[in-house]
Parts: structure tokens; sequence; C-alpha cells
């Protein structure tokens, strides 16, 4: 849900790409705060090469927007380092495709020091990565991997699906103690050479202002069935829910925005309402955040649920050529007829 | 070696031609008739040339995200690649790698998209060649930015305690997207990190295919003959952006023009007609490869798409019970159940 005391986008009239607000946030806490500062590939003269640093340069310089050497294990590690100093590093990883790489940095040492110090140390890193296909980048550049991250404990994950959530939720990333992991999506940063769906670019207020973790937004309401998913999808399952609407099919759209914490309790009360859920995830269909959300429906509304499906990537590496890539990118009309096949 | 280089050139340049179709005047990166991202490696043309020179089929080549020269010179089929990045179903990979992901195991190339992640495979390649006793050799391909890698360093040094027959050859264009090398090295000859293994290092200073070709002679025979790694570096330019569509904000215009004067195809053309060759012979192999490009590209657009219901073969080598690699199955046998 929303929080009372920040604006609603609709009543904004300055609009924003999701890359836009996502810069301002960062720009912002730059502002406040000489611990801040922004490391990665290609962040500094090329702005990011989905434009997630556009612009920071000529603010901030080189010393704050730091280009690295292609070398993640460094310089990733080096975050959690800096962030053990009490600084507060934004560190990009171009795709979230390339953890492999660091993964021992990012799950051994980002995500466990806190723990494993007792408490003693914290790690207050945003750690941020592009996700998604939908451009036919082949197998290890258009995963989503959102379960990866959201498995291993101690991270926080993030996913936004508007600018006014972007915004909103980097500021809390930044503000955070512990690590967060902030994936976006590239389908939905406004990037002139990947057109958006109609959605992602929404109305953003100049001021800052935080969108807590662990609250799902219900960005359409609905009695019959409950759509819930995140990122791209959210925005898939709005043109679904537009289109069985005319059939006089009432699905409400859940976008779960954080993965780690999950508003399970947003959901249960939306299933218990419907008695149906249908969960859409661009991640891989099994041990993943669908399984999770099912999971914690039975757990949580057994009784209520009479129907579950899930759409999702099939447990298949991400195909190149366009129609094998289509056959497995869950679309909106993936999710329309994943509804019908429920609802009678 | 010149064939294979104007060969090359002209494939990228046919490529760029393809790849632009359908993403004018927009730039649409999901438009056209090439799926993806494209990396093109125009101004590389002799290190894989001076290189593969030679290599026989058995001798193993990795490749990273710019691999297109590499594969020509290796002998890849030039058809099937084509139709690879074309996306259709006769490519390499039935349309399930691209351009990034080609793999010919006729004449043992395979690449990765991921940076310096070829460099294992490789010292795998010729881990194998030693167990069986062959003298075949494996060759990694990396970019200079690309040293910056733990896999890399780390393959080297392997490669160095086993003694085992690998080249890592490194591209130096002298960027890596938008960094410029001395941003991200202090040592300005990459082949000097070879001294901290106690391996052979060597470097070539000039986009000059003969002088690739004679180092990675001394390189391969080194390790054909049991007697270990060697870093290769060559000095190349790199004519266009990162990929199809950067519009190289970063990069000084000074740089892009040093990078289209100091054309290594020339140098060659150059120093061929000083052995003697003339203009007509140079037409001819130009011609010849032209042809063969322009065939290439005629057969692979000519290929059919994929069938979509490929996309769920070869995960596995065999098809495996109890998978559930399309949901939709599973939900039929759960719904049959129910009745
Ligand atoms: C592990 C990893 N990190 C980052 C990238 C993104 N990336 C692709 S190409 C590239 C630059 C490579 O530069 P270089 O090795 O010099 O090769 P060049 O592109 O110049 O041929 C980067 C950073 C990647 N593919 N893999």
């Amino acid at each position: 849900m929303a929080q009372a005391d920040v604006p609603d986008p609709e009543t904004i009239d300055r609009e924003l790409t999701m890359s836009r607000g996502m810069v301002e946030a960062i720009a912002h806490e730059l502002r406040e705060s000489e611990d801040v500062f922004v490391m990665g590939e290609d962040v500094a003269d090329y702005g990011g090469i989905f434009d997630s640093t556009q612009g920071l340069l000529e603010d901030f310089g080189h010393d704050r927007i730091m280009d690295v050497p292609i070398s993640e294990t460094g310089f990733i590690g080096a975050g959690v380092g800096a962030a053990m100093q009490g600084m507060r590093p934004i560190v990009e990883l171009m795709f979230a495709d390339f953890f492999g790489v660091a993964m021992d940095q990012i799950y051994n040492n980002m995500a466990k020091n806190a723990y494993m110090s007792g408490g003693s140390v914290s790690v207050p890193m945003v750690f941020m990565t592009a996700v998604g296909g939908t451009y036919n980048d082949a197998a290890q550049h258009s995963q989503t991997l959102y379960g990866t991250f959201a498995h291993l404990p101690g991270m926080k994950v993030v996913v936004p699906s508007t600018a006014y959530d972007a915004k909103g939720l980097m500021h809390a990333a930044i503000r955070d103690d512990d690590p967060v992991v902030y994936m976006f999506h590239k389908r939905l940063m406004g990037l002139a050479w990947m057109p958006a769906p109609d959605g992602p670019k929404t109305g953003v207020p100049e001021e800052d202002y935080e969108i807590e973790f662990g609250e799902a937004d219900v960005k359409r309401e609905g009695d019959d069935v409950t759509i819930v998913t995140l990122g791209l999808h959210v925005h898939r399952a709005l043109e679904a829910a537009a289109d069985l609407a005319e059939d006089g099919i009432d699905a409400e759209v859940i976008d779960l925005r954080t993965l780690v914490p999950l508003d399970t309790e947003t959901v249960l009360e939306s299933v218990r309402k419907t008695g149906k859920l249908v969960v859409v995830d661009e991640d891989y269909h099994s041990y993943g955040v669908s399984g999770e959300l099912v999971a914690r429906a039975t757990e949580g509304a057994l009784d209520e649920l009479e129907a579950v499906r899930r759409v999702t990537m099939p447990d298949v590496p991400i195909p190149y050529a366009r129609p094998l890539e289509n056959e497995v990118l869950p679309d909106a009309g993936d999710v329309e007829a994943a509804v019908r096949s429920i609802h009678e | 070696m010149y064939e294979e280089m104007v060969t090359a050139r002209h494939y990228e340049e046919r490529l760029q031609e393809e790849y632009l179709e359908g993403k004018q005047p927009a730039f649409d990166i999901s438009a056209g008739p090439i799926p993806g991202e494209l990396h093109l490696a125009a101004g590389h043309e002799a290190s894989g040339a001076g290189v593969c020179a030679h290599l026989r089929d058995d001798d193993t080549v990795t490749a990273p995200h710019r691999p297109h020269h590499v594969a020509i010179s290796k002998g890849v089929d030039l058809k099937r690649m084509t139709a690879e990045i074309f996306g259709r179903q006769t490519g390499l990979s039935k349309g399930k790698g691209g351009h990034m992901h080609l793999y010919d195991p006729d004449v043992n190339f395979a690449c990765s998209g991921i940076i310096a992640q070829g460099c294992p495979p490789a010292v795998g390649a010729a881990m194998a060649a030693k167990k069986r006793n062959t003298d075949a050799v494996a060759v990694a391909f990396l970019g200079e930015g690309a040293v910056s890698q733990g896999a890399f360093l780390e393959s080297l040094n392997l490669a160095a305690v086993q003694n085992l027959p690998v080249v890592f050859v490194i591209e130096d264009n002298d960027w890596a997207i938008s960094m410029p090398k001395e941003r991200v090295t202090d040592v300005e000859d990459a082949s000097q990190r070879a001294d901290g293994f106690e391996v052979h290092g060597e470097r070539v200073d000039v986009d000059d295919a003969v002088a690739v070709y004679e180092a990675a002679g001394e390189a391969i025979g080194r390790a054909r003959d049991g007697n270990g790694p060697t870093v290769l570096e060559v000095q190349l330019h790199r004519r266009m952006g990162h990929f199809m569509g950067d519009p190289e904000a970063y990069r000084p215009d000074e740089d892009v023009e040093a990078a289209h004067e100091r054309d290594s195809i020339e140098r060659m053309e150059r120093h061929l007609e000083d052995h003697g060759l003339g203009d007509e012979d140079l037409e001819e192999i130009r011609e010849r490869a032209h042809e063969r490009v322009e065939e290439a590209i005629e057969w692979a657009k000519d290929q059919p798409q994929p069938d979509p219901e490929e996309a769920y073969e070869d995960v596995f080598t065999d098809e495996l019970e109890g998978w559930p690699e399309r949901p939709d199955k599973e939900l039929a046998a759960a719904d049959g159940g129910e009745e």
C-alpha cells in the first residue's frame, strides 16, 4: 500500500522515466552524505549501460562516480569493505547474469558478515544490477534471477516497476543499514534504444521520500482473481487485467516491490477475497519466487484457496532466436490465459 | 591470411548493414533481422588471422564476446555461423546461442560472453591434450580489459604450474567499452603480467598481421613442443562502437580517427605488394572473400526460423523424467488428476 505521507504519483505533473527516478535518488543521497559513492563498470563516462547513473559524473566527478576495471570480485568485495567502514557504496554489476564471477563476495561477505559477526558489523551497501530479457540477448545476458538473490539470507531484495517506486526504493536502499540488492529491469528504464511499455514512466515528486521495504502495492484492485508479480511483469499483468475486464473478469494486481522482506499479508488478504492466485515471474519456474508465493498462500490461506497458477520462465536457459525467446518469456497473453484457466 | 582478414572485415561491414536494417531511423535493439546485441571486430583482424594460421582443427580456440574474426580464421563454418547470428534453425546452435555463443566442435571453437571466462576452458582443453598425449594446443582470446579478471590470472597460473600448452592472446584495442586502458591498469604492457608467473610474455606493438604471425608461431610452437604457456599481446584498434548502437560519446574524435588510420588490412596490402603481389591479385582475393560473405549471408537469410517447441530441447542430453521444463505440461497433468 502506498504510504499516506507521500503523494500519489497520479497527482504529480512531473513525469520521469525509471532511470531518471533512480538517478535522482542517488544524486540526492550523494549530496547529503560524503559517505555515499558509486562504483562499477562504465558508470562514469558512459553513465551506466542502462542509464542507471546517467549524468552523475558531471555533478560529482570521478572520485565519487568511479569507473573500475572489469573485476567484479575485486570491486564488489571492495564495496563490502568500504561499507564495513561505515561508507555507503552503491556498487553496480552491469548484468545480474555476471554475478557468478563475484558470488563469493556477494554471498559469503556482503550477505553474511553482519550475521557472522554477531551483529557487530554491518554492510550498508546497495548492490544494483540490470535484469531481464525481451530483446534477444540470449542465455548469458537475459536472466532475471530474482529467486537466486532472494533465496540467500542476509540481503534485502528490491525490484521497482515504476519511476515513482524506483526513486522511493532507492532512497530507502541507500539509507538502509543492510546490504540491499536493487534489481532493475532493462525494459523499464526508458532507454532510447529499448522502448519501455506504458506504465513505468510516472509522476515523481521533486523531494526525497522513502518507500518502505515489505510493503507490496496493489496496482489494480479486483475481486475475482489475484495476480501477484513484480518488475516488468507488473505491466504485463495490468495489460492482461485490462483485457480480462472487458470480459467481466476483475483481476487484482499486486506488485511485490520487495522480495526480502516479502509482504505476505497483502497477498493473503487479496487471496482471501478472490480465492484464486496467479503468480507471474520472469525468473525460472522451479525453486523460485513463484513457488515461494504459492507456498505462503497455501500456508496462510489454504481454506480460501480455490485455484493456483504460475506463469514463469520454464526451466531452460534463455534462447537467442526470437521465436524461441518469445516461446519461453511470459507475456500478457500467457497471464490472461492462466487467469481464464482458473476462472469459470 | 590476407584473405581471412578481408573476409572478416567485409563480413563485419555486411553484418552492420543487416543489423541496422529495421533499426532505423530510431534504434530499437529488439527490431530488425539480427536479434540481440552485436559486437563487431573491425580492426581486430590481424590477431585472428595471425594466430589461427598456425592452428589445426584439433587445436582449441575459445573466443570472447567479439568472436567473428577469430571464428573465420579458425575455420568455423561461415554459413552456419551466419545462420546462427540471424537466429535460424540451421545455425551452429540451432538459434539458441547467438553471436556471443558460437560453438563449432568440428574445429574446436567455443565462446563465452562473460569476460575472461573462456580462459579456464582453454586450460581444460590443453589438459585433455596433455593427458591424451597429443600435441594439440589451446588458445584463449581475451581483451585487454579482461586481464583484470581473476579467471585470466587463475588460468595463467594453472597453465604455468602444470606446464600446459595454452596461449593467451590479449587483443589490446585500448578500450573496454568506455574505459580507456590507462584507467584500468598501471601496467602498460599486459604481457608483463606473464613475468609474475614465470611464463613467456610478448607484445606485438602494431596491428601488423605478419608480426603477429611470427610471434604466434613461436608461442604455439613452444606449446606444441611441451614448453608451456605464453601470453601474447597484440595491439589492435576498435573501428566501431563497443556494440552496435553505442554512441561512443566517451571517446575522443582523435582516437576514432587514429583507429581508422592504423589499418591492419592496408598494412597487409602494402606488405603483399612489397612481396610482389599486384593490384589484380589483391582484387581477386577481395572478390573471392566478398563472394563468400555474400553467399553466407544470402544462405543464412533463407534459412527457416526455429520452431518454438525447440526451445525445450537440448537442456540435457536425454529427456529427463519428472523435470517440469514446461510448466503448462505439468498443469495439464494436474488438471487431468482432478477429473
Ligand atoms: C564478467 C563480465 N563483466 C562485465 C561484462 C560486460 N562487458 C562486456 S564486454 C566488456 C568490455 C570488454 O573489454 P575488453 O576485454 O578490452 O574487450 P573489447 O570489448 O575491447 O574487445 C564488458 C565490461 C561481461 N560481459 N562480463
